[in-house]
């Protein structure tokens, strides 16, 4: 079938001819010819509205100006913009001349003097002069929209972009045009401050200084900062950031234009969060642990303790070190950790995860690594998104906007599995409740493996009348849920995507930080993966699977393990079950630990702590839940003892007499590719027979629990990140609106939690949009990490005792039961 | 024969005139003579420096300075143009906020941090153009030498002009401003921030935070009378103090 292309307009602009699809903006196909037509209210992301009058062109034959932002391409047309047109020049120097008679002209303290579009404009398009003589109109200034945006309504030159922005892609639409006239202002209505996880994209797209940050305020000019691409490191979408440093120091980040992952987004914890790297807290020395203190070394002692240690557990037999890593590291760092456990330590007891994953999870984590994994594009055209076990704007925000604009564009439907709905209120369009860890089961049924009830057949019927759905599958969903949502995937077609909350987590996956798998999707229980990677290691790989987290941590506990290796995670905090962490960390020998903070391992466990670089300090790559890897290069330089985690890794391997094989970044990129990804990737495991369909009440006494991150959270990589931290949302317990009656609380009531490990006081906020028998708990926003509830298994069950309102005057709460 | 007497005087006269001549400009002796003799009639030309320095060209491109409103406050506001301006990149600016307890500038922003390097500096004065505040300004001093490049780097103290009598020493609180009849936020007759019939909520939920630092907050009393202007209050200060150290 041959396209014709009967949809295609050819018009001139500026006497050159162009053809373009039927619908384009005049403005875009001028932009094509390069030429450049000046603006301020148009973005390409955003909805036309014409509200700044400066795009103004002269069209032939028609008796008014035109605004090319809003105007679509006419057939046969004859366009002319400044360039050529004596209309168009003289109106927009008109509009100009107006814009600025109201504006303050105050350049000099302005932040956005520049880079200020409007001056920039003004002097291509203005004209010199200005006929006005009054007094300006005077506001005062700044008012603060939020603890992080400071509002100029005398330099708003009423584009609405921000509002635009508000309401159309981040959907808080707090901040809105009031007024008319001359007093038209942006603001924010009176009782909702704004509150938004993407304020600070309204800061970089305002085309004036009227919304500027409160930590970039003053700080620099365009000028006289260093500017140098980089990727973020605080969630596992993989935005791209611009990092601006002056006098190596960071002064601002901002969202760096890339369509195909963030657009022209990111959210305020990628923008904000740079300033852990210079807290008080942040770890820059070696240090050596003597007696409860812990006391400067130098690398030389700090390794060569490392090494008798690690001699000493391996002279001890096998089995004694286990290596742990977080998921912020980037994929080389993930690597070499991968080859030294397996060939320098000879283990296989890794894990790159701090929750207490089910045993099939592994074989998953193979198998999604080597299926074709959604992407950002599919999600965006996609009909039906079905989303389980995650929240995306707590955990993945700009998976969220795109979430979004799938839903307001595409009007895609959107369905969420599991016991909690979430940020996705609003966006959903059918919750299929489940028990916590349910969503094995109601996803298998909707592939028609299962009953389902009357919201889920609606689903299931929807699914098979559309083409591509894609299912998302979070870290939070229950045993199997991969595998059944890869059969979901199999029975209607589309694409899957295993979307892991931190931003190193695929790079581990695909690193075979997990016990029993290999780098490149490939599994050490499968004799041809062995073999093709011992061929490239020239080494002898451990024959038997090692331990997952919950094994080496019970076995630490039970002195089985006299080393632990932990790169990068804060196990006292983050584990699964804080008690069982805690005690393993105290049974422990020697815990050795490569971390940027001071935080609660290294204060209280370590025993050698080894200062690291950060994602701007250093070079590297990362690997966002696509399966995209993006390079990001070193922005500043980091304090003056911290290496890179692999660096690390080859020093300590070459003192116990071995070679990584490799001494720079290239040297390991090579060997990654060698190695490759396994030519056929290894098929799911087969479904579990016993993930059994629950959806009605849970069974017993108490509460299941959801331990749901929030994006802003006491997590070490936002310290010092105050107006950010300003703005998170306040950490409670979220209780079905059934249970709140049996329970007889409301919101803001405080509860006291009662799990299995110990207990959490947190205000309650009551919803409908939760499965009963369930609540959900911040997994790190609250004093204490959500893991304190867990018993030494992982389980989280909960009784929930009223607290009694703190008294007015006393400091002290009293309890009442 | 007999000479008059006239004639031989006046022959005399020719002849030892002629000899002082051949004297001083046909000998060395007599050409070393002639510099002194020739220079006790000339004008002197001796200066007198380092004791008494001599005076420059009105408008020579002299040491920086930073001038200061008559009340005490500093003109500069931390723009940076003046770096941005400067062909030799001699000028390191940092800027800051004004809060509402501490102010040093009018308007929200002040150079917490003002240097100077006269290695680098080629006394060009774009900078003092492109200030927009006039609070650049060069001096006549010239002297700069130094035995370390580090003392060539001059900051703020040393560039900033001395507190003119009856003005405070900066910062100044928000409250004596307004005592003054100034009123550095917008003043000039305020448009009321209509909020569609409410009211900005004041950014104290984080007491910490920048934004709650820089708001004026509502306690300060807005004056309803006309107040002069920042930009009048003293015009530029053209004094040369030198420097007060
Ligand atoms: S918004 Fe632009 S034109 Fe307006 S004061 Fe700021 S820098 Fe100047
Ligand atoms: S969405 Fe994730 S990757 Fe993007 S800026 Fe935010 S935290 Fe960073
Ligand atoms: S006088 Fe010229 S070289 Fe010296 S600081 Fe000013 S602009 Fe720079
Ligand atoms: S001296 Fe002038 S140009 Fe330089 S920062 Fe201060 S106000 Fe701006
Ligand atoms: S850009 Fe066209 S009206 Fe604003």
């Amino acid at each position: 079938m041959t396209e014709k292309p009967v949809d295609d307009v050819t018009f001139t602009i500026d006497g050159q001819e162009i053809t373009v699809p039927k619908g384009t903006l005049m403005i875009r196909a001028a932009e094509q010819l390069g030429i450049i037509i000046p603006r301020f209210c148009d973005h390409p992301l955003l909805d036309p509205v014409g509200a700044c009058r400066q795009c103004v062109v002269e069209v032939e034959g028609l008796p008014k100006p035109m605004m090319a932002c809003t105007t679509t391409v006419m057939p046969d047309k004859a366009v002319k913009t400044h360039a050529t047109s004596d209309m168009a020049k003289k109106a927009q120097e008109g509009t100009l001349e107006f814009l600025l008679i109201n504006h303050p002209l105050d350049c000099p303290m302005c932040d956005k003097g520049g880079e200020c579009p409007l001056q920039d404009q003004a002097l291509a398009h203005g004209s010199n002069t200005s006929r006005f003589i009054d007094q300006k109109r005077r506001y005062d200034k700044p008012v603060a929209v939020s603890e992080q945006i400071l509002l100029d309504r005398e330099r708003c030159v009423l584009c609405a972009r921000c509002t635009r922005f508000s309401d159309q892609i981040s959907g808080d639409p707090f901040i809105e045009l009031f007024e008319r006239g001359a007093l038209e202002q942006v603001a924010i209505y009176e009782d909702e401050p704004y509150e938004s996880y993407f304020s600070g994209n309204v800061i970089q797209i305002c085309p004036v200084g009227a919304l500027t940050s409160t930590s970039y305020r003053f700080k620099a000019r365009p000028f006289d900062v260093v500017t140098t691409p980089s990727v973020c490191d605080h969630c596992s979408a993989g935005c791209t950031l611009t990092v601006q440093s002056r006098r190596g120091e960071i002064q601002r980040q901002l969202a760096r234009t890339n369509m195909a992952v963030n657009e022209a987004w990111n959210c305020d914890k990628g923008r904000f969060g740079f300033t852990h790297l210079t807290a008080p807290t942040r770890v820059t020395e070696p240090k050596l642990r003597e007696g409860d203190d812990l006391v400067t070394a130098t690398w030389t002692q700090a390794l060569r303790t490392s090494v008798a240690a690690i001699s000493a557990a391996k002279d001890a037999g096998p089995g004694r070190i286990a290596v742990l890593t977080g998921s912020r590291l980037a994929d080389e760092d993930a690597y070499a950790a991968s080859k030294y456990a397996r060939t320098v330590l000879g283990t296989d007891d890794v894990d790159h995860r701090t929750r207490f994953a089910p045993s099939t999870e592994r074989d998953e984590l193979v198998a999604v690594l080597g299926r074709d994994t959604a992407s950002y594009a599919e999600v965006e055209a996609a009909p039906i998104i079905v989303v389980a076990g995650l929240d995306a704007e707590e955990e993945v925000p700009i998976l969220h906007l795109r979430l979004r604009k799938a839903w307001r564009n595409r009007t895609a439907r959107i369905v969420v599995v599991g016991p909690d709905l979430g940020t996705l209120d609003e966006l959903a369009w059918r919750h299929l409740p489940t028990a916590v860890g349910g969503e094995a089961a109601v996803l298998r049924a909707l592939s028609g493996d299962g009953v389902l009830n009357g919201p889920g057949s609606e689903v299931a019927a929807a699914l098979g009348e559309v083409e591509s759905p894609v299912v998302l599958v979070g870290e939070r969903a229950g045993a199997g849920s991969i595998t059944a949502a890869s059969l979901l995937t199999d029975a209607v077609g589309g694409s899957l995507a295993y979307v892991p909350r931190r931003a190193g987590a695929r790079g581990a996956m695909q690193a075979g930080l997990t016990a029993g798998t290999l780098p490149g999707g490939r599994r050490l229980d499968a004799a041809d993966d062995r073999a093709a990677v011992e061929a490239v290691w020239a080494t002898e790989l451990p024959e038997e699977p090692g331990r997952d987290l919950h094994a080496i941590l019970t076995d630490a506990a039970a002195g089985r393990i006299d080393v632990l290796h932990l790169i990068g995670v804060d196990l006292a905090r983050d584990a699964a079950s804080v008690e069982l962490a805690r005690a393993a960390l105290t049974k422990v020998k020697t815990v050795i630990v490569q971390d940027l903070a001071w935080n609660d391992t290294v204060r209280e466990f370590a025993d050698v702590v080894l200062p690291v670089s950060g994602r701007q300090e250093r070079a590297g790559t990362a690997t966002n839940w696509e399966g995209r890897a993006q390079r990001f290069s070193r922005a500043i330089d980091g304090p003056d003892l911290v290496q890179d985690d692999w660096e690390i890794l080859l020093q300590l391997a070459a003192i116990l007499g071995q070679d990584l094989g490799f001494n720079d970044l290239e040297a390991l990129r090579a060997e990654v590719d060698r190695l490759g990804v396994r030519d056929e990737p290894h098929a799911m495991p087969a479904a579990a027979a016993d993930a059994k369909l629950e959806d009605g009440e849970a069974a017993g006494e108490g509460f299941d629990v959801v331990a749901r991150p929030l994006l802003l959270d006491n997590g070490t990589m936002l310290t010092g990140a105050t107006d950010l931290l300003a703005t998170a949302r306040e950490p409670v317990v979220v209780v079905a609106s059934s249970d709140a009656a049996e329970l007889d609380v409301s919101d803001g009531d405080r509860v006291e939690l009662t799990g299995g490990g110990g207990a959490l006081t947190l205000p309650v906020r009551v919803t409908t949009n939760l499965q009963p028998g369930t609540v959900v708990v911040p997994t790190n926003a609250a004093d204490q990490p959500a893991g304190v509830l867990a018993d030494r298994d992982g389980n989280l069950r909960v009784t929930l005792t009223k607290v009694a309102a703190e008294q007015p005057t006393g400091e002290h709460s009293q309890e009442v039961a | 024969m007999e000479l008059p007497p006239v004639l031989v005087t006046t022959l005399t006269f020719v002849i030892l005139a002629l000899l002082v001549w051949v004297l001083l400009s046909r000998t060395v002796l007599g050409r070393g003579f002639s510099v002194p003799l020739r220079n006790m009639f000339r004008p002197v030309e001796t200066s007198q420096y380092p004791e008494k320095p001599r005076p420059v060209a009105p408008r020579f491109h002299g040491r920086h300075q930073l001038n200061r409103y008559a009340d005490g406050l500093e003109k500069c506001i931390g723009c940076e143009l003046c770096a941005w301006a400067c062909p030799a990149d001699a000028i390191y600016v940092q800027g800051a906020d004004n809060t509402v307890e501490a102010r040093y500038s009018p308007g929200e922003r002040y150079a917490e941090d003002y240097q100077i390097n006269y290695n680098r500096c080629i006394l060009c004065g774009l900078c003092i153009e492109a200030c927009p505040t006039r609070a650049l300004t060069m001096t006549h001093e010239y002297e700069f030498s130094a035995d370390q490049r580090s003392k060539l780097v001059y900051t703020k103290d040393q560039l900033i002009a001395g507190v003119p009598p009856g003005g405070d020493e900066t910062p100044h609180t928000d409250r004596q401003v307004k005592e003054r009849g100034l009123n550095y936020y917008g003043g000039l007759a305020v448009t009321p921030p209509t909020l569609h019939g409410g009211t900005y909520r004041p950014a104290g939920a984080a007491p910490a935070s920048r934004a709650a630092q820089v708001v004026p907050t509502g306690d300060l009393p807005i004056s309803d009378e006309q107040p002069t202007d920042p930009a009048t209050v003293g015009g530029p200060t053209r004094r040369d103090p030198g420097r007060d150290r």
